[in-house]
């Protein structure tokens, strides 16, 4: 196992961004610190053009491992450090490409000088280190023109830099860095996507879910938790909200007809997430809906529900298939979680035929049949809200609650 | 007290006592129950079943839990019976297999399955090259115990999962009741055993208590049908307790493992090499690493019977067995040794001596001891 002394971060589209670019790499910096909580050694300097991180010791592996979910990162390399010694490069060079090594690949050394006082050239060192890895690496051949491997090595004044990974990033912009909203979270497979597309684009979430026992089980709280655990991944941590919900779909059942259940429950969710998103002081409301899966998710639907609050709403799985969000869903793991068969807020009151077309104007005229502020205000009142790091989910509290036992 | 019978059952560790008292008083809910209580126990199940998977470094899929080793048997060799009947009535067994599986294959004979019984060499193993010859285009399942419980021979079970590499429609269940702690069985994706079979009781867990290793992909009828539980594999109200105290104890008996097989080999080879001198005794059980497990010591004064020999410890406090605890109350001698051409005259002396992590060199000494005074004993009495 190679141990790296630093690792050097080309940022992803932030090389675009004018004038934010300095807070943009601020956000970044302060993004990689949080990943990297527990290595309070590691240094990071946040410089125009590219992140360096001095690792002071602390587990390369883990930290290049760590590294691959920070949006806003597009590549990094993980970078030895020796002083101004030919032999030490010639060792440490010898011992990456083997690690690398596999039969018949080929490779090149790429020297830059930027300490001209080093009194070997360029020319010289790709040589020297050329011959040394031909002589210790039996089978491997120099290919100058798209080698397998490419050694880069850097000759600076405080020491000499050798590279030879460049691992892709997770692209995308800082969480953060585009503000802040809040997702609407069920514990189905869309939402947790939703969350983890809108943070790619450098949106910091706030999951808000809603919770309505008995209809709904503690377990279904308790799944929608283990998703936000796995999305917080992407940031270090999630704040989650729970709304409680009982009272308000109770009443919707007592008074408005069947067809028109579902959309105006949708209407409360959505009043009271905007409520959460204006004292979180977000800027928009994130959710899971895409276009024609169920009901619900018809353009007309969409209006009925979208009536009640003129902030943007940010959906970015409308337009994917079913299929496509399965895809990400299992990338980012939360699809066998999704999947687990729990009762939640959006199934319980499942009316057997819901409108696929509801009218606004009925929409209105029922929802009017309800005290809709003063329900607000008594769940608003009761509002649940705990922060949920990268790794705190409910597998990890079983195991610390049995451990006794186990 | 010397307790030399770790084959026949191991005294329960006291924290898995304890933990099984812990759960029994506190977490007692049914694990399909919907309420905290069942959520509790399913939890505290679930949390068991992983554990033990990554003890054994497969998956919590692929663990289901059982009774016990003659459970665990039984259900690997009829549920394979019942899966794969349409594909083939043909299985092959070693002649030295525990009774739990020749017993389940004689049953299987008299509903039209064909058994062909693996001979064993007088050392004791099978070979690869008689079960290259007994395969046929109908076998379904080929079985084999990863150490013996009457002698501890060591079974080539790598070469033969080697060997069904080219026979991948056929089910390798390894009855592995004897091999935990005492050596290392691989399983998981890169191994070709797909079903083996655990027994709590053997590694300081309780009596009842059992788990099947089912290799994700093949597919066994259950013996069990009711509730579901177990994944519709083993219905039945999960035994919580007992399970989380198996779990507890798995991970308490492979910890440092390298270690504790160690020091029985050590104690194994003394107790061998003592033996080994003293007149008219005879070893059944070698002391080769690779083929002989580090805790079975099987062997015979020669004209004493080997339950008057059981006897005659007994009264010095020292307890072992004659060959299996299954067979030692009924007359009949071990049925290994007999598949070892050991003559029925001297294989009726046998006595099994079984170690365990716990055991100590200390005692093996006081052991030798005490043997050695009682072949004086008795040596007036065989010619």
């Amino acid at each position: 196992m190679i141990h790296y002394d630093r690792v050097m971060i080309r940022y992803g589209e932030l090389s675009l961004k004018g004038k934010n670019k300095k807070s943009f790499i601020n956000r970044l910096v302060q993004n990689v610190r949080k990943t990297l909580h527990d290595f309070p050694e590691i240094k990071i300097y946040g410089e125009r053009d590219r992140m360096f991180l001095d690792l002071h010791g602390a587990n390369s592996a883990v930290v290049i491992e760590r590294l691959k979910d920070v949006f806003g990162i597009q590549s990094y390399s993980p970078v030895i450090q020796v002083a101004q010694d030919i032999e030490q490069v010639e060792e440490k060079v010898v011992a990456l490409v083997q690690s690398q090594f596999e039969e018949g690949m080929t490779f090149k050394i790429n020297t830059k000088r930027s300490d001209h006082s080093f009194y070997m050239d360029t020319t010289e060192i790709n040589h020297y280190l050329g011959g040394a890895v031909l002589r210790n690496v039996e089978g491997i051949k120099v290919q100058v023109k798209k080698p397998d491997l490419t050694i880069r090595v850097e000759v600076r004044k405080e020491g000499i830099f050798i590279s030879s990974e460049t691992i892709l990033g997770a692209g995308g912009l800082p969480v953060g860095s585009g503000g802040r909203s809040v997702l609407m979270l069920s514990g189905g497979i869309d939402s947790p996507v939703a969350g983890y597309l809108a943070m790619k684009r450098g949106v910091e979430i706030i999951a808000v879910h809603f919770y309505s026992p008995p209809y709904t089980s503690e377990q279904s709280l308790q799944k929608a938790k283990d998703l936000t655990a796995k999305i917080a991944a992407y940031s270090g941590s999630i704040q989650f909200i729970t709304v409680p919900f009982t009272e308000i779909q109770e009443e919707i059942k007592k008074s408005v007809p069947e067809g028109y259940l579902m959309t105006v429950t949708r209407r409360m969710m959505m009043r009271i997430t905007d409520i959460i998103r204006e004292q979180q002081r977000g800027l928009a409301i994130v959710n899971g809906e895409s276009l024609g899966q169920v009901a619900s998710q018809t353009l007309p639907s969409m209006v009925a529900i979208n009536d009640v609050t003129n902030t943007p709403i940010i959906r970015p799985v409308v337009s994917m298939d079913k299929n496509e969000i399965i895809e990400v869903a299992k990338k980012i793991d939360t699809f066998d979680l999704s999947i687990q068969p729990f009762e939640d807020c959006c199934t319980i009151f499942a009316p057997p035929a819901p409108k696929t077309k509801p009218k606004l104007e009925n929409a209105r005229k029922f929802e009017a049949r309800l005290e809709v502020d003063a329900l607000i205000e008594r769940s608003i009142a009761g509002l649940e809200v705990e922060e949920i790091k990268v790794g705190q989910d409910s597998s990890a509290a079983a195991k610390a609650d049995f451990m006794d036992l186990l | 007290m010397i307790y030399f019978d770790n084959s026949a059952t191991t005294v329960v560790n006291q924290q898995v006592l304890a933990t099984h008292i812990k759960v029994t008083e506190d977490i007692w809910g049914n694990p399909s129950s919907l309420h905290n209580l069942g959520n509790k126990a399913a939890s505290l199940l679930n949390q068991a079943r992983k554990q033990i998977a990554e003890v054994m470094q497969v998956q919590p899929s692929e663990i289901y839990f059982t009774s016990g080793g003659t459970e665990g048997d039984n259900w690997a060799i009829k549920g394979t019976a019942i899966e794969k009947r349409e594909f083939g009535r043909h299985i092959i067994l070693s002649a030295i297999e525990h009774p739990a599986v020749k017993e389940s294959a004689k049953q299987l004979e008299l509903l039209g399955f064909d058994i062909t019984y693996l001979p064993v060499g007088k050392d004791g193993r099978v070979t690869v090259e008689a079960l290259a010859q007994a395969i046929r285009p109908d076998t379904i399942l080929v079985s084999i115990m990863a150490i013996n419980n009457e002698v501890g021979t060591i079974q080539p079970i790598a070469e033969i999962g080697h060997l069904l590499e080219n026979y991948p429609r056929i089910h390798f269940h390894v009855d592995a009741v004897q091999a935990v702690g005492k050596m290392d069985l691989a399983l998981g994706a890169n191994s070709r055993i797909d079903i083996a079979t655990f027994s709590g009781h053997k590694f300081h867990a309780l009596r009842g208590t059992g788990f099947l290793y089912l290799k994700k992909g093949r597919r066994i009828a259950p013996l069990l049908s009711g509730g579901g539980q177990e994944s519709n594999g083993r219905s039945g109200t999960e035994n919580v307790a007992g399970i989380a105290a198996m779990a507890k104890a798995l991970r308490l008996i492979r910890t440092d493992e390298t270690e504790k097989i160690a020091k029985q080999r050590e104690i194994h080879d003394f107790l061998h090499q003592q033996l080994e001198q003293l007149p008219n005794v005879v070893l059944f059980s070698g002391c080769n690493q690779a083929q002989q497990a580090p805790h079975i010591l099987c062997f015979a004064l020669k004209g004493i019977r080997g339950e008057v020999m059981v006897h005659a410890l007994e009264k010095e406090a020292i307890y072992l067995s004659t060959t299996s605890a299954c067979s030692s109350k009924s007359k009949a001698t071990s049925s290994t040794l007999g598949e070892m051409n050991v003559p029925t005259s001297l294989a009726e002396c046998a006595v099994r001596l079984s170690l365990s992590d716990e055991s100590t060199m200390t005692e093996a000494k006081q052991f030798i001891q005490v043997f050695q005074q009682l072949c004086q004993t008795f040596s007036g009495i065989h010619s």
